[in-house]
């Protein structure tokens, strides 16, 4: 296993050696993953030949799995066991997913996220999605042979914390190192951008099957600004198919989508959806199904289909208008729309973007594949394969962050389509003459109202010393990384008193429960856990050996005689650890070995992005140096 | 020449003091301290500062990096935001020579103004069409490139600086901005 060795002193670590980074697409019907190969982005087949896996699973008598096309095929029989679509229940609750009584799930309303009632127990979005993304994993390292390094996996750019923070779980759940979650306009971006060359203003229309997104980017030279975005996360292609039934059905003078039973309300969507792909193509369609035991077959056209269905364009060309109007930029200075999402295939969707912005959109890339594609070129890039400067990314957090105040009311501390890595501090103060305690309640959205906003967290900052009301401090800093992850501390400042949240426990999962999870016997994960962590701790620790090594490289002339010393010492520490691990304790030493040389390096981190600042603003260009 | 200022002597090459990420946005971008910025040469420092400091450079590197990678692209994308804006910048001016908007509790407005505050915001409320919300826009647009034009002399074009009167007419501009946003908000709602 290449991943495990860890070069000895003298040794040099090979810096040519590749390492295995993947674009994962999770989608809502359907995903992907890719990887640059001899420098080109490219989707990677199963055995068949099939680049898409459909995102279904199935969960079959006797604890077994069928996962993608196999699960879709069983479907129409096994509709309870069958999790199709899972990617609407990420990080919501029952209540948060519209129309679920429709669907032929038996939903278990728990805390945190919804669950289905499988035959195996039951799951939630995550172990759906970690099962998918485990599949995904397992076909890139049959491609290549060899471990993956690490992937970039795409969410829609409306993903709120929640969703995004169940995402980044289940790819933990699936053994997946994280290089970053990046927003799937965005990478619809890149793989255009470098592809065509394309520069200025460019708005990404993105319709899958369960989201809509649109983002308005500016492209200069490799960097991806992402000026504004927005959409809804609960508009996409099934919408269409549900209308479009809806419709048919009441023509054809048979009971309400509703009404029909789980088996029949499928067997209708699914040939509605078949009908809406046909009628991309052609003018006419049959639209054949089964109701009461009768099968029917109705003629339908474009027109009837898009006239059904026109409420719900409308919706994406008012939230287009609106990211428009949000970034106070006028419709003709968008240099062209870029189209994503298998949906962006009807005629009525593409012809309303070339009347809105007066020139055909942009569509030579397959629709299906843009995502994963411009994900396994900033994989590549984030994996330190590609040359340095290439490709920076600059997005934005989709939401408003904000507390609740007095009242029920939203205090906003960090305005949506800031820029990310963000953190900001607002002050407060006590209402209450001798208040000893606040309670932070984080609420994410546009409202004004906390009753209309999501609830992230609530936390307490306890211990504050009794004040008159008015006099305590309280600041309350928000931060946002590069994953558009939020985490929030309070700190009463005349005290010190401090408390602090990483926005989790109210949606995604503990940590605990994820290793809860892998030792209840999670398909994909490995059945000995020890051998597991063992294994992690070591990649982890080989890592930190090769960045620290690369960083003495470049800037070893920071360090005077002894700072050198210090590193290599705790350097050798780790090797040592690493080697020498064998034991029960083994993997806790490597850890121990690891921390210590992240805090040992500290000085020497800050003094490299010093030069690096430096050099930036005397305007060197880091290929430069 | 002894006349009891100290000066500064050139440092050689590579010992250059060490930026700090406290220094003022206007030194983090290399900027001098003036109203009236090139807005397009700070979008490229922008993206240079961040090229070098952004954390995705970082990715595989150690957590030490990775953290202090995180607070400088915070801190740069801080300062981007703040200088970018007019209103912000001019706000930044007047903390950084001693007067902070947010803690003045003197907020009384010249009455003339607050009389043309209220004409728009009666404007506002009797506006029922795009086209009249519109027009109400662009009148106030124009009189926010005066305010504009006005800080720009307060503070670029005086010889010194009375930094107490700039606070008065940021704070008008915290008015007419505050406004716009209202406009924007009934815009959407009529589109």
């Amino acid at each position: 296993m290449a991943l495990l060795q860890i070069s000895e002193p003298g040794q040099a670590p090979d810096p040519h050696q590749r390492r295995i980074a993947v674009g994962i697409d999770l989608g809502t019907t359907h995903s992907l993953v890719a990887a640059v190969r001899h420098g080109v982005p490219e989707c990677l087949p199963d055995e068949h030949g099939r680049v898409i896996l459909p995102s279904a699973v199935r969960y079959t008598e006797g604890g077994g799995r069928q996962i993608g096309h196999d699960a879709l095929e069983a479907q129409a029989e096994d509709a309870e066991n069958t999790v199709v679509s899972a990617k609407r229940f990420m990080g919501r609750t029952l209540a948060d997913v519209a129309g679920h009584e429709r669907l032929p799930y038996r939903f278990v309303d728990q805390p945190g996220m919804v669950g289905v009632a499988t035959r195996d127990g039951v799951k939630t979005a995550v172990e759906v999605s970690a099962e998918i993304l485990a599949t995904l994993r397992f076909r890139a390292e049959d491609t290549f042979d060899d471990e993956v390094y690490g992937a970039v996996i795409t969410v829609p750019a409306y993903f709120d914390d929640a969703q995004r923070q169940a995402t980044k779980d289940a790819a933990q759940l699936a053994g997946l190192n994280v290089l970053r979650l990046i927003n799937e306009p965005t990478a619809a971006a890149i793989a255009y951008g470098l592809d065509q060359g394309v520069e200025g203003l460019y708005a990404v229309y993105d319709l899958g099957g369960g989201t809509f997104d649109i983002s308005l980017l500016r492209l200069t030279r490799g960097v991806f600004e992402v000026v504004a975005t927005g959409g809804d996360s609960a508009l996409g292609g099934d919408d269409y198919d549900q209308r479009f039934a809806s419709a048919l059905l009441q023509r054809a003078g048979l009971k309400a989508l509703e009404a029909l039973s789980p088996r029949e309300r499928r067997n209708v969507q699914t040939a509605a959806r078949r009908a809406k792909e046909a009628l991309s193509e052609a003018e006419s369609a049959t639209v054949t199904f089964e109701v009461d035991g009768r099968a029917h077959a109705l003629p339908a056209t474009r027109a009837e289909f898009e006239a059904a269905t026109s409420e719900l364009t409308a919706t994406t060309l008012r939230l287009l208008k609106r990211v428009l109007r949000d970034a106070k930029v006028s419709v003709d200075q968008v240099r062209g729309v870029v189209m994503v999402g298998g949906s962006t295939r009807m005629p009525v969707v593409r012809a309303a973007m070339a009347t809105l912005f007066g020139r055909p959109p942009l569509t030579n890339l397959n629709p299906d594949e843009v995502v994963a594609l411009g994900a396994a070129i900033q994989a590549n890039a984030l994996a330190g394969n590609a040359a340095s400067g290439d490709l920076l990314l600059l997005d934005v957090t989709p939401l408003s962050l904000g507390l609740e105040t007095m009242g029920g009311l939203v205090e906003r501390v960090i305005e949506r389509n800031s820029t990310i890595p963000t953190a900001k501090a607002q002050d407060f103060t006590t209402f209450k003459d001798g208040q000893t305690a606040m309670a932070v309640h984080v609420v994410q959205g546009e409202r004004e109202l906390v009753s209309e906003c999501r609830s992230l967290a609530r936390f307490e900052l306890r211990g504050i010393p009794p004040m008159v009301a008015g006099a305590a401090r309280i600041r309350v800093t928000f931060q946002v990384d590069a994953d558009g992850l939020l985490s929030v501390s309070a700190k009463e400042l005349t005290s010190g008193v401090e408390a602090a949240i990483v926005v989790k426990p109210s949606y995604g999962l503990s940590d605990e429960q994820v290793a809860g999870m892998l030792k209840e016997g999670f398909a994909t994960a490995e059945a000995d856990m020890a051998a597991r962590s063992l294994r992690e701790a070591q990649v982890e620790a080989e890592r930190m050996v090769l960045a620290t090594e690369s960083a003495l490289a470049a800037d070893g002339d920071l360090l005077d005689a002894g700072e050198r010393a210090a590193i290599d010492a705790l350097v050798a520490r780790v090797r040592a650890a690493a080697r020498d691990a064998g034991h029960e304790q083994g993997p806790r030493a490597i850890e121990a070995a690891v921390e210590a040389l992240a805090e040992g390096t500290e000085g020497f981190a800050a003094a490299r992005m010093n030069r690096g600042i430096r050099d930036a603003l005397a305007g060197k260009n880091v290929n430069e140096i | 020449m002894d006349d009891g200022l100290n000066r500064g002597a050139p440092l050689p090459e590579g010992a250059q003091a060490p930026l700090s990420i406290h220094a003022s946005d206007f030194e983090l971008f290399g900027l001098p301290e003036r109203f009236e910025i090139d807005l397009g040469g700070l979008d490229a420092k922008w993206k240079q500062l961040q090229g070098a400091a952004h954390p995705d450079r970082f990715a595989t590197e150690t957590a030490a990096a990775q953290r202090v990678a995180m607070q400088w692209a915070v801190r740069i994308n801080e300062a981007y935001r703040r200088l970018k804006n007019p209103l912000t910048r001019a706000a930044y001016l007047c903390l950084l020579h001693g007067v902070d908007l947010q803690a003045e509790s003197n907020t009384a407005m010249p009455p003339a103004f607050l009389m043309q505050q209220m004409e728009w915001r009666d404007a506002l409320s009797e506006a029922g069409t795009l086209d009249a919300v519109e027009g109400l826009a662009d009148e106030v647009a124009a009189a926010r490139a005066a305010t504009l034009k006005s800080l720009q002399a307060q503070i670029d074009g005086a010889a010194a600086v009375d930094w107490r009167a700039v606070a008065g007419t940021v704070r008008g501009l915290m008015f007419v901005d505050k406004f716009m946003s209202d406009i924007d908000r009934r815009v959407d709602a009529l589109s």
